[in-house]
């Protein structure tokens, strides 16, 4: 069994705010649905499976309920929540759904608002006795994670600085992006310290906004107009200290969703054209490149110098659109835009500065939590047909 | 530093009561489990490893070593160290690192646990040994 080519993304959209104190979160959530049921070219009431995360206020009955779904028609739900990669992992499931027959066109949504309010916080965690007290948040998280790198691979703040460099030399030509100043190492090493060795430029933005994707049948994608575009492989997978045993924060759960997602699709990571590869900070990518298997464990340093991400002038251009390092970075969470950059890359509707010739195997990959303490990763592997 | 940081006294729970109950007496404890020999960190009644309920209350050496550290400049309660230490007995576990210059901090050193105090049982540290 495989979901091999039984789900096409035949819909999406990127909210363009980046700050919405106007709105609510709900109808943030209602405009990217309105805005993915329209590119697809379908009605709402087609809609028969949706999905969200815990961004979506309420959970899913009361979304389902308030976006006015076909509940008549609506037979496959999945509320997944693993943070930032839910959406890339809600791909995959709603492949599942749609192979398994038990939905055909299936909802996606995310949206929210943490630069205009405070996120609510999550439920506590087994541990949260033995870890609350002592501040882990992103920053730090990602920060260990980037000190231990550094200490068992030689890996410098410059080497990390390119992958903020690759990302707004991007952003300049997206017109939503909230940084669209093109930046140097030396900008991103003058930055000030905010967890050691993470400078400012290393962390991504905290936006407002949201994306939603509509995905869907062979059949269904082929009597709509938009290109083909459709899931090969997929692969989900999670992390954490585990009892204290062997700690390693030098890898993600990556390096297990990653060769899951290659192994159904059939490729190697020497056949992607584009990579869209979540940027909460530059240590996350590096470490999901290593962990992909685009470079070898400890040389992803080396890999994202020089330039080797920007699009027209390395070997692997990534994020397109600015990232989260750039562009934006709705409800702190980076796994929808991944996949909204990779699917306009293989429709051919990235902006034209930055689009990557005759683009027909792209990847979307992201992690969820805290890197540096449990966390969940997927990746999910696109191709144009 | 010489403003006293607040904690949170932790909720506590009958898995993991006895942990806290030794922590006012000074002492840090691991599980360890008598089937598969294996310690781990924070307590659990079933083995992580193993699945045996066979585990057993040891008190820790209170000694380990810095696996990594991130140093967090901008925070409403001034400047802290988060990081991991790898226990003597082979656990690693996530702490704050204080009562010591943390611009100094180095993976690899030598640390030891201290407790402070909270309004209920008092929560584990480290500092340099």
């Amino acid at each position: 069994m495989t979901i091999k080519g039984k789900a096409y993304i035949a819909g999406i959209y990127e909210h363009p705010t980046r700050h919405a104190p106007d709105k609510s979160t709900a109808q943030l959530h209602a405009e990217v649905a309105k805005g993915a049921i329209e590119d697809a070219g379908i009605s709402k009431d087609d809609v028969d499976g949706y999905f969200c995360a815990g961004d979506a206020p309420g959970g899913a009955w009361p979304m389902v309920d308030y976006l006015g779904l076909n509940t008549k028609k609506l037979r496959h739900v999945d509320s997944t929540e693993t943070g930032g990669c839910s959406y890339i992992i809600h791909l995959g499931h709603a492949a599942e759904a749609i192979a398994a027959g038990k939905c055909s066109i299936a909802l996606i949504t995310l949206a929210g608002k943490p630069r205009t309010g405070v996120m609510p916080p999550r439920a506590a965690g087994a541990e949260a006795d033995f870890e609350s007290a002592y501040g882990a948040t992103t920053h730090n998280a990602y920060g260990m994670c980037a000190m231990r790198h550094m200490h068992d691979y030689g890996t410098t703040s410059e080497q990390l600085a390119w992958i903020k460099v690759a990302a707004s030399h991007h952003a300049q030509y997206n017109p939503h992006a909230m940084l669209k100043d093109v930046v140097t190492v030396e900008d991103v090493l003058n930055s000030p310290m905010i967890s050691d060795p993470l400078h400012r430029m290393d962390c991504c933005v905290v936006s407002d906004g949201g994306g939603a994707l509509i995905v869907t049948t062979p059949e269904i994608a082929r009597s709509l107009k938009k290109p083909l575009v459709r899931l090969i492989g997929h692969g989900e997978a999670m992390k954490g200290p585990r009892g204290g045993k062997d700690l390693d924060l030098t890898y993600s759960a990556g390096v297990w969703s990653g060769p899951r997602a290659f192994e159904e699709a059939g490729i190697t990571p020497k056949d992607i054209k584009y990579a869209s590869i979540y940027d909460s900070f530059t240590i996350t990518v590096l470490m999901q490149l290593e962990d992909l298997g685009f470079c070898k464990k400890g040389e992803g340093g080396k890999f994202v110098a020089d330039g080797n991400l920007i699009s027209g002038v390395g070997k692997l251009p990534f994020n397109t659109d600015g990232g989260g390092l750039c562009s934006n970075h709705p409800v702190n969470r980076g796994g929808m835009t991944k996949i909204l950059e990779a699917v306009r890359q293989l429709r051919g509707e990235a902006h034209p500065k930055v689009q990557v010739p005759n683009c027909d195997l792209a990847i979307a990959h992201g992690t969820g939590g805290l890197l540096g303490v449990r966390h969940a990763a997927s990746t999910a592997i696109l191709e144009r047909v | 530093m010489s403003e006293v940081k607040k904690y949170p006294a932790p909720v506590t729970n009958p898995e993991t009561s006895a942990f806290w109950d030794a922590a006012k007496e000074g002492k840090f404890m691991i599980k360890r489990c008598t089937a598969c020999g294996e310690a781990h960190y924070f307590p659990r009644s079933i083995c992580p490893f193993c699945y045996s309920d066979k585990t057993v209350w040891e008190q820790a050496s209170g000694e380990g070593t810095i696996y990594t550290y991130s140093l967090m400049r901008k925070s409403p309660t001034g400047p802290y160290a988060i990081g991991y230490v790898t226990l003597k007995e082979g656990p690693s576990v996530q702490t704050n690192f204080v009562d010591c210059d943390l611009e100094k901090l180095k993976i690899g050193q030598k640390v030891k646990v201290v407790f402070k105090p909270t309004d209920g049982a008092p929560l584990p540290f480290f500092t340099v040994a």
